[in-house]
């Protein structure tokens, strides 16, 4: 080994001790160019080759080759330790605190009373039903005579009305004025439809009791429709409103617009059926009166009750979505105050 | 209607059928039971209790009837006494305070005994000094130095009434040493009366659809028969003047009646209906109501007498004369108009026919000789009276709704059986039956298919029959056809078509519709018919909602005030047309509303106390009248209202910013690209409820849609806002609806690159930025694909009265790769169109 190589050995095993000791990437810089930049021995010892005698020149070139081979790759290694340490550190210096609030983002919404209501009128579009809506500010022969409940029958003691300042015209009390509508309109067709729609009635607002509310209407007029039909299409709604093992029974009522006339429960969705304050201790939950549309009414709506029967129900969606999520006052419903409505 | 099981059971053997099952069947035949009151029997064992119990359980150990001996003094107590009383297995000394046995105090041992309501140490029972029902259980004490273990029970401690002045008394026959539960023991059902089911409001009718549903016999009390003779006749006369509205009137007499106590039974029955009983007159009447559902009245025969002058008394029915005035039972003096029916005498009204009788001359506690009145009236008539004057009646109530004049005769026989037997008295032979018009009942026929196809269920005419039999209908059956006659006790049935609607509805009662199948449609759908109104509108909802946005669902009623409150000066147009409620329930909501924007400001007011940020939308009509028209058009609104802050203040956006016009505009913006509406354009415009330069109208081509802008300052003080600015804007949801579109051709994708550059022009400060973006579009051409506003620049350098408005332009072909050159060409083009058209300048680069 000729006195070159072995200053060159050297060389290599200070500048890999030297580079233990380096920490950072300046640090790590400043040991490559003493090292390995133009002045360092290495590359000091290329450039003298041309002084040594000629046959140390190989030998030396060898040697110097392999030591700038060997710092170059510890220079590599050190370089991507020092890389990667930084990168953690910096992440580690990240790290934030993932339990923080999410970033608020205003969510719309529909209003509860629509939401119910979207999904009935969703379940009778899925059972082929129509949907047709009519005024709200009607005259009392659509909203009352023709519907069989003439002038002074005892029947309109059923709804309390509010009454403009023109004659014979009123808020519409119930959505079955629209029976009338859309008979007149479509006689001698057939009919599958529903009528949802807002109405009024002249009571104490308090919690229990509303004047404006959304009911929606169910009609099916045609050809030898019969109770039966009324109750199957009726339990249907019933099952895919409520589950399809909801209970429900159907037992007589009277409207003064069917004949015979029924009000359906379906079982206290709160206690399933156990009684609990919702139901009133008795376990079913009043949901929809309906009944075989009366021949008055076929008659005024343009059906020929000899030849067209039909059925007719109607419920509120004020009432289910009350009960749905025990709501105390329904009043909140139309007051929209937004600590409300943001709840659904 | 309150029905007392013991009382149905008068006419209907229920053995075997529990208190539910009786609920149930009175339920299900529409005869809804809403709760049932336990008077001393047991809730009954069910797997399933269907109704709601209350009351009180008599337990057969503790409570039984027992007779008093001999009532004793005190000996430290003047308002105490002993009783020595015999519970059926031994004698005791009772201790009580009851005022009514007082007079039997110190008579030695009693010639009759009391039988009384024995309650045992431990019973269980109502607190008779405590207000209400207050359970408690009956504990040995020492009161006044005599040990007290047990009790004779008042009503109330039984949960028979609210009276507690004494002890009941019960009658003579009553066992002694028998569970009370055994002798009294009681349920009430609370029946709710379908309006057209009047007939049922008696216990009569509960019992005979108990028996038509149950398959049971029922027995009809027959009462006296009616008396024959002449004596009455003598006595008074009748004439009715207008049949229309009095089809019936029947008077009988019982003379030298005494208006003393009810049998107890009779009481108690009473109290568990719900009416007070009085004396042994007016129970008779009020008990026969009752049990048949005809209202009665009892005239006070001698102050008729006297009101003749001592003559004969001359009954008339009429309707009142102009100016005549009434002073009812309870004395209100109502004023009669000729529209209303009365009955009268010589000396003028006597009582509001079938609502309530005279103070003048009516039965007292010194009544003699009772005439009775069993009539029928009008019931429209007695309808319009009732509404008119609004007096609380229950024979009003019942008439209103339709009596049958055959229970006229039916009642007056068992009210007359029940003056004499607890009133005393002898009855005047004959009555006064004036029935000028009978009702036709009506005769329905039916065929099977009739019933199937209607029911869709397999009743037979024989079963249909039966079971119009047991509802009292006198029934035919011929060949495939039944007939059936409507008994002579209802109002309901119609004839012809009607009447088959209305006794398939009988049949299907009683038939029971749980038993009816049930079916899915056959027919086949009708032809399609959309509403696409409906559809357009949940769009709305829909992209509204995607924005953030809350739905509300608001109130039609409002008054002109609370609409006047979104103009500057808040003052009301007199000729602002409404479509007015005659009857509001509050001076707040007197008219249906006109505005949309007055609802949306008032939802924005009551919220902004509890949130800092808000945006709201509703759909809804608003009610415009129409001159021509009888209905008003409800035309349908969008209001849309943003106010406060752009978001909630958070942890990391700790004051954002306020929202402002652009806020809503860009709500707007979104939602008619949403919907597809053409050529939507704004152009600034004025109205009273904004700012007058921040207020905008929302254009399709020159199709108004609506306006929007940022509330005046002067509106805006009406209003308690806590989160400002508001911004509001009300569109015609109408047109939106009209407009918006389903069907629309998309923008192809090209596949060559895009070229983006960026220019700024200065231009005068009135030259509008849509003005500036058309012109830049136009001469652009259709190779500028995007043209975005990112900068506008004020400054003396630019002088004054000019902007900079920068621009990014973004280049794009759909056949090659755009050139440098292109763009150049299209700038220039860009460049001289805006010089040319609003003097404009590029700012150098």
């Amino acid at each position: 080994m000729t006195d070159r190589e072995a200053q060159l050995e050297q060389e290599k095993i200070a500048a890999l001790t030297a580079l233990e000791e380096v920490v950072s990437t300046e640090a790590l810089e400043a040991w490559r160019v003493a090292h390995l930049g133009k002045s360092s021995p290495v590359m000091q010892a290329f450039s003298d080759l041309g002084k040594l005698p000629a046959e140390e020149r190989p030998l030396v070139g060898r040697a110097a080759n392999a030591v700038k081979q060997a710092l170059e790759s510890a220079y590599a290694v050190k370089s991507e330790q020092l890389r990667q340490a930084e990168l953690e550190r910096v992440l580690a210096s990240e790290r934030i605190d993932v339990t923080l609030p999410g970033r608020a983002v205003q969510r719309g919404r529909l209003h509860p009373l629509n939401q119910t209501l979207r999904e009935v009128c969703q379940i009778f579009r899925d059972m082929g039903f129509q949907i047709y809506r009519s005024p709200e500010v009607e005259t009392d022969d659509f909203n009352f005579t023709y519907l069989n409940i003439p002038p002074y029958h005892p029947a309109r003691d059923m709804w309390d009305t509010f009454y403009t300042d023109k004659d014979g015209v009123l808020l519409r009390t119930h959505t079955s004025p629209g029976q009338i509508h859309i008979m007149r309109e479509r006689a001698p067709e057939h009919i599958r439809a529903i009528l949802p729609g807002t109405t009024m009635r002249y009571e104490q607002l308090t919690a229990r009791s509303e004047i404006e509310f959304i009911q929606v209407e169910v009609l099916v007029v045609g050809k030898g429709i019969t109770f039966a039909d009324m109750k199957g299409t009726l339990i249907d709604f019933a099952a895919r409103a409520f589950g399809k093992d909801a209970r429900t029974r159907l037992r007589p009522s009277y409207f003064p617009f069917t004949e015979p006339s029924a009000e359906m429960d379906v079982e206290c969705f709160v206690c399933g059926g156990e009684g609990c304050n919702v139901c009133k201790g008795t376990g079913w939950l009043e949901i929809l009166g309906c009944g075989m549309v009366h021949p008055t009414v076929l008659e005024y709506g343009g059906y020929d009750p000899q030849e067209f029967s039909g059925f007719a129900a109607g419920m509120g969606i004020d009432r289910s979505t009350l009960m749905r999520y025990r709501v105390d006052d329904i009043r909140h419903f139309r007051n929209n105050d937004i600590r409300f409505l943001e709840q659904f | 209607m309150k029905a007392p099981l013991s009382w149905i059971k008068d006419y209907i053997d229920v053995d075997g059928l529990n208190i539910e099952q009786i609920a149930h069947c009175l339920t299900m035949v529409g005869l809804e039971v809403e709760g049932i009151r336990l008077v001393g029997l047991p809730k009954p064992e069910a797997e399933r209790h269907e109704f709601k119990y209350e009351g009180l359980t008599w337990d057969r150990e503790k409570f039984v009837v027992a007779e008093v001996l001999e009532v004793l003094p005190h000996p430290n107590a003047d308002r105490l006494v002993l009783c020595r009383l015999n519970d059926g297995t031994q004698e005791l000394i009772i201790l009580t305070g009851a005022p009514n046995l007082y007079p039997y105090k110190g008579k030695g041992e009693l010639a009759q005994t009391l039988k009384v309501a024995y309650a045992r140490e431990g019973a269980m029972l109502y607190d008779g000094h405590q207000p209400g029902q207050v359970l408690t259980k009956l504990k040995r004490a020492v009161i006044r130095g005599v040990e007290s273990f047990s009790m004779i029970c008042s009503e109330k401690e039984l949960g028979i009434s609210d009276e507690h002045e004494g002890v009941i008394i019960l009658d003579a026959d009553a066992p002694v040493g028998t569970p009370l539960v055994d002798y009294m023991g009681d349920a009430v059902f609370d029946i709710s009366i379908l309006p057209n089911m009047v007939r049922d409001a008696s216990m009569l009718g509960i019992a005979r659809e108990l028996a038509a549903v149950t398959h049971r016999e029922l027995r009809l009390p027959q009462g006296i028969p009616l008396p024959q003779g002449d004596a009455l006749s003598k006595r008074v006369s009748l004439e009715v003047l207008n049949p229309e509205l009095n089809p019936r009137f029947m008077l009988g007499m019982v003379e030298n009646v005494q208006a003393q106590p009810s049998p107890y039974w009779v009481q108690r029955r009473l109290n568990l209906a719900g009416m007070r009983p009085i004396d042994a007159l007016v129970d008779a009447t009020n008990y026969t109501m009752l049990e048949t559902g005809e209202p009665l009245h009892a005239f006070d025969y001698d102050l008729l007498r006297k009101r003749a002058g001592g003559n004969p008394p001359s009954i008339i029915t009429r309707t009142a004369q102009p100016g005549e005035t009434l002073t009812l039972l309870d004395g209100t003096v109502q004023p009669l108009d000729e529209r209303m029916e009365v009955v009268a005498d010589s000396a003028g009204p006597l009582s509001l026919a079938g609502i309530m009788g005279g103070m003048d001359s009516g039965i007292t506690s010194q009544t003699q000789h009772v005439l009775l009145e069993a009539a029928s009236w009008n019931f429209i008539n007695i309808r319009q009276t009732l509404s008119k004057l609004k007096i609380p009646s229950e024979a009003g109530w019942r008439f209103s709704r339709g009596v049958h004049p055959a229970l006229a005769e039916q009642a007056l026989r068992l009210c007359l059986q029940r003056l004499l037997a607890w009133g005393g008295g002898r009855l005047v032979e004959g009555v006064l039956d004036a029935y000028p018009l009978p009702p036709q009942d009506p005769v329905v026929t039916l065929t099977e298919e009739e019933i199937i196809s209607r029911l869709g269920a397999p009743v037979s005419l024989e079963e249909a029959a039966g079971i119009l039999e047991r509802l009292g209908f006198e029934c035919t059956l011929q060949e495939d056809k039944l007939s059936a006659k409507t008994p002579p006790i209802r109002l309901d049935i119609g004839e012809g078509l009607i009447g088959k609607a209305s006794l398939v509805e009988e049949i299907a009662r009683i038939y029971g519709y749980e038993r009816i199948p049930s079916k899915r449609l056959a027919v086949e759908l009708p032809a399609p018919v959309f509403d696409t109104k409906l559809e357009a509108e949940e769009r709305i909802r829909e992209i509204l909602v995607s924005l953030g946005l809350q739905d509300t669902v608001a109130y039609r009623q409002t008054s002109p005030q609370r609409e006047a409150r979104i103009l500057p000066n808040q003052s009301i147009d007199p000729k602002h047309e409404y479509v007015r409620i005659k009857n509001p329930i509050t001076p707040d909501r007197t008219v249906m509303r006109t505005s949309g924007l007055a609802t949306m400001l008032e939802l924005l007011e009551y919220n902004s106390k509890f949130r800092p940020s808000l945006a709201l939308f509703e759909i809804g009509p608003v009610f415009l009248p129409v001159e021509s028209q009888l209905l008003p058009n409800e035309a349908l609104r969008l209001t849309v209202g943003l106010a406060g802050l752009r978001e909630i203040p958070t942890w990391q956006t700790k004051t954002p910013e306020q929202r402002d016009f652009f806020d809503l505009k860009g709500v707007l913006e979104a939602l008619l690209k949403g919907l597809h509406i053409p050529e939507v354009n704004f152009r600034p415009t004025e109205r009273p409820t904004f700012h007058p330069g921040k207020c905008a109208e929302v254009l399709s081509g020159e199709r108004v849609l609506g306006v929007f802008g940022e509330l005046h300052p002067m509106v805006q003080e009406h209003y308690e806002f806590e989160a400002l600015p508001v911004l509001a804007a009300e569109l015609d949801a109408d047109l939106l609806v009209a407009l918006s579109r389903v069907e629309f051709e998309h923008q192809p994708l090209s596949n060559y690159p895009a070229m983006v550059e960026d220019i700024a022009v200065i231009v005068p400060e009135e030259v509008s930025a849509a003005a500036l973006e058309a012109a830049i579009r136009q001469a652009g051409g259709k190779l500028l694909v995007n043209v975005r506003l990112f900068d506008i620049f004020r400054g003396e350098k630019l002088g004054l009265g000019k902007k900079s408005m920068a621009y990014q332009l973004t280049y794009q072909a759909f056949d090659r790769t755009l050139t440098d050159k292109d763009a150049e060409t299209i700038r220039n083009r860009i460049v001289r169109a805006l010089a040319r058209e609003f003097g404009a300048v590029l700012r150098s680069q």
